[in-house]
């Protein structure tokens, strides 16, 4: 049934992930573990076309973007992951005329059922945070399940009920948890960090929440184009520049 | 968007189908049964014949055609769904209206009833597929009421350029038909610039700023993927601006041409045939054109990710 079901109730679980850009590397791990895992799981086949030929094509539910950000003082590189935040009131679900898209009043994952999706694509035009992709070989839309296969698995060890993505991440960039539950791990993460929501004016209220990159405390990145001059007028040897480094490394 | 071109198709066909089964049925409710059997038999069947095979062309673009029964389901929240709906029970009265209207069968106290019932149910099925596009937040120059606007006017309009063509086939043009039909693709044509306008002038609000979240001037640095994947062919089709501008061109020529030969086939009886053909040759063609502009022209937020430096 693409009617939402009613997520006001005190207690509502929200399960999401929590992506800190302050510390993703951008190594695509997450990315290929998700696909790894599912194209064997619940969205098996996750298909691609032509693999090894010129021009390939496949279905990946997390694709890790790089943008650059020019803040006036710095220009830095922020590694960005992207996959379906999960919202609280998507459109993607209400547009889909078969029912095929749903979102689990338990636990608020939004999903596709691959039995009675009739391929439509009109989900996909409802998101503007491109989270669904679709299967050209299957005839169905895919998208993120938040691992639902993983995370309730008794088959696992505890530890590993998480989804692929986070279980992946080197460096600790990705959280799963409740953000339903003020006083969860991931809860208090996006209080302490100020984690924000993408896009809120399509008001669609993303249950995935980003944690922004934190200020630099050492000085600023010199901005593209900057002359070398600009950056380090006095450094002219190899230990003036060493003397440099220890300095912005103690003034941290 | 890309434009698909069985939704172009569905979209043109089902509605010239719908404007011209509105019409028959607004002339029927007015003046009563049909002149001739085949007359009232030929234009009722192909107006349901386009809305059939519109409706059956729809479903070309589907991963899975053989599930589309299952579209009727969540009428209670998709246009999509609705459309679906509206469009079976439109077949209800349309066909007791053809049945009746033509003469097949004798009973002409039901032509009104099922005349009233046929011509509006014709414009909200119409409606419904507007609201499909107009109801698209994630797209700011569909997300519009003249994209509804647009879709009535066009509907009746290619309906009356049809009507107009089928009438003098059968030796029955009227002055008062091709002047209707003429004031329908004028209004047509009103809200296409209007449309035009509205989508010229209002702002992009959004950036990759917004998309991303992050604080400063935000660019594309490294794509993630190694070639075009679902998103970009499928959201990031645009067309590029001088063609845009060629098209629209033509656009309004056809429709422009369109109601200049009706107003001479009105004013030359003689020819008139051969006006309302060249008016439906090139009404065709002009909505045709601007039905793959509509798609053509308009930009998905999620483009915003992909290197877009608005929305």
């Amino acid at each position: 049934m693409t009617s939402l079901p009613d997520t006001t109730k005190p207690g509502q679980k929200k399960l999401g992930l929590v992506i800190d850009l302050d510390i993703c590397v951008g190594c695509q791990a997450c990315a290929t573990s998700c696909k790894e895992w599912n194209t064997q799981g619940y969205s098996a086949p996750l298909t691609d076309e032509n693999p090894y030929g010129a021009d390939p094509v496949g279905v990946w539910l997390n694709r890790v973007h790089a943008y650059e950000v020019d803040d006036g003082t710095s220009t830095n590189v922020v590694h960005f992951p992207r996959s379906c935040l999960h919202c609280e009131t998507p459109a993607c679900v209400t547009v889909c005329p078969t029912g095929a898209s749903y979102k689990r009043a338990e636990d608020g994952i939004v999903l596709v059922n691959p039995d009675t999706c009739i391929g439509c694509k009109l989900c996909s035009w409802a998101c503007p945070y491109g989270a669904r992709e679709y299967d050209y070989q299957e005839g169905v839309m895919r998208k993120c399940t938040l691992c639902v296969d993983r995370i309730y698995n008794e088959n696992l060890e505890p530890e590993d009920r998480q989804p692929a993505c986070v279980k992946a991440c080197p460096t600790g960039a990705r959280a799963f948890g409740d953000l339903g539950d003020s006083e969860s791990a991931v809860s208090k993460l996006v209080a302490e960090r100020e984690g924000y929501d993408l896009m809120p004016q399509f008001d669609y209220k993303p249950v995935n929440k980003y944690l922004p990159p934190r200020t630099r405390k050492d000085k600023p990145t010199p901005k593209a184009g900057a002359s070398l001059l600009d950056v380090m007028p006095e450094a002219k040897t190899t230990a003036d520049r060493l003397f440099r480094w220890a300095d912005r490394l103690l003034s941290r | 968007m890309h434009p698909a071109y069985s939704v172009i198709l569905f979209t043109t066909a089902s509605g010239a189908g719908y404007g011209l089964l509105a019409l028959l049925a607004m002339v029927a409710f007015a003046h009563g049964p049909a002149s001739s059997l085949a007359y009232g038999l030929t234009t009722t069947i192909i107006a349901l014949g386009l809305i059939t095979s519109g409706l059956l062309s729809s479903t070309f673009h589907l991963g899975h055609p053989e599930r589309a029964w299952r579209a009727f389901s969540q009428w209670r929240t998709s246009w999509l769904s609705r459309e679906g709906v509206a469009a079976i029970i439109t077949y209800g009265p349309a066909v007791v209206f053809a049945a009746t209207w033509s003469g097949l069968l004798p009973w002409p106290q039901f032509i009104a009833p099922a005349a009233a019932a046929t011509a509006v149910m014709c414009l909200v099925t119409v409606f419904t597929t507007a609201m499909i596009y107009a109801s698209l937040k994630t797209i700011r120059i569909w997300n519009h009421w003249l994209t509804i606007a647009n879709y009535l006017a066009l509907c009746l309009a290619t309906g009356g350029i049809l009507l107009s063509f089928l009438t003098d086939l059968f030796g029955r043009g009227q002055m008062f038909l091709y002047g209707f039909t003429a004031i329908l693709i004028a209004l047509s044509i009103a809200f296409k610039l209007a449309w035009w306008r509205m989508a010229d002038t209002t702002p992009k609000t959004l950036t990759p700023a917004d998309a991303t979240g992050l604080k400063g001037k935000v660019r594309q640095w490294e794509v993630p993927h190694t070639s075009a994947n679902y998103i970009m062919k499928e959201m990031g089709y645009t067309v590029a601006r001088k063609h845009a501008a060629k098209l629209r061109r033509i656009v309004l020529a056809g429709f422009v041409l369109a109601a200049l030969c009706l107003i001479l086939a009105g004013l030359l009886p003689l020819l008139s045939l051969l006006f309302s053909a060249v008016a439906l040759l090139s009404g065709g063609l002009a909505v045709v054109t601007e039905r793959w502009l509509f798609f053509a022209e308009a930009q998905h937020a999620v483009t915003l990710y992909y290197g877009a430096d608005a929305a």
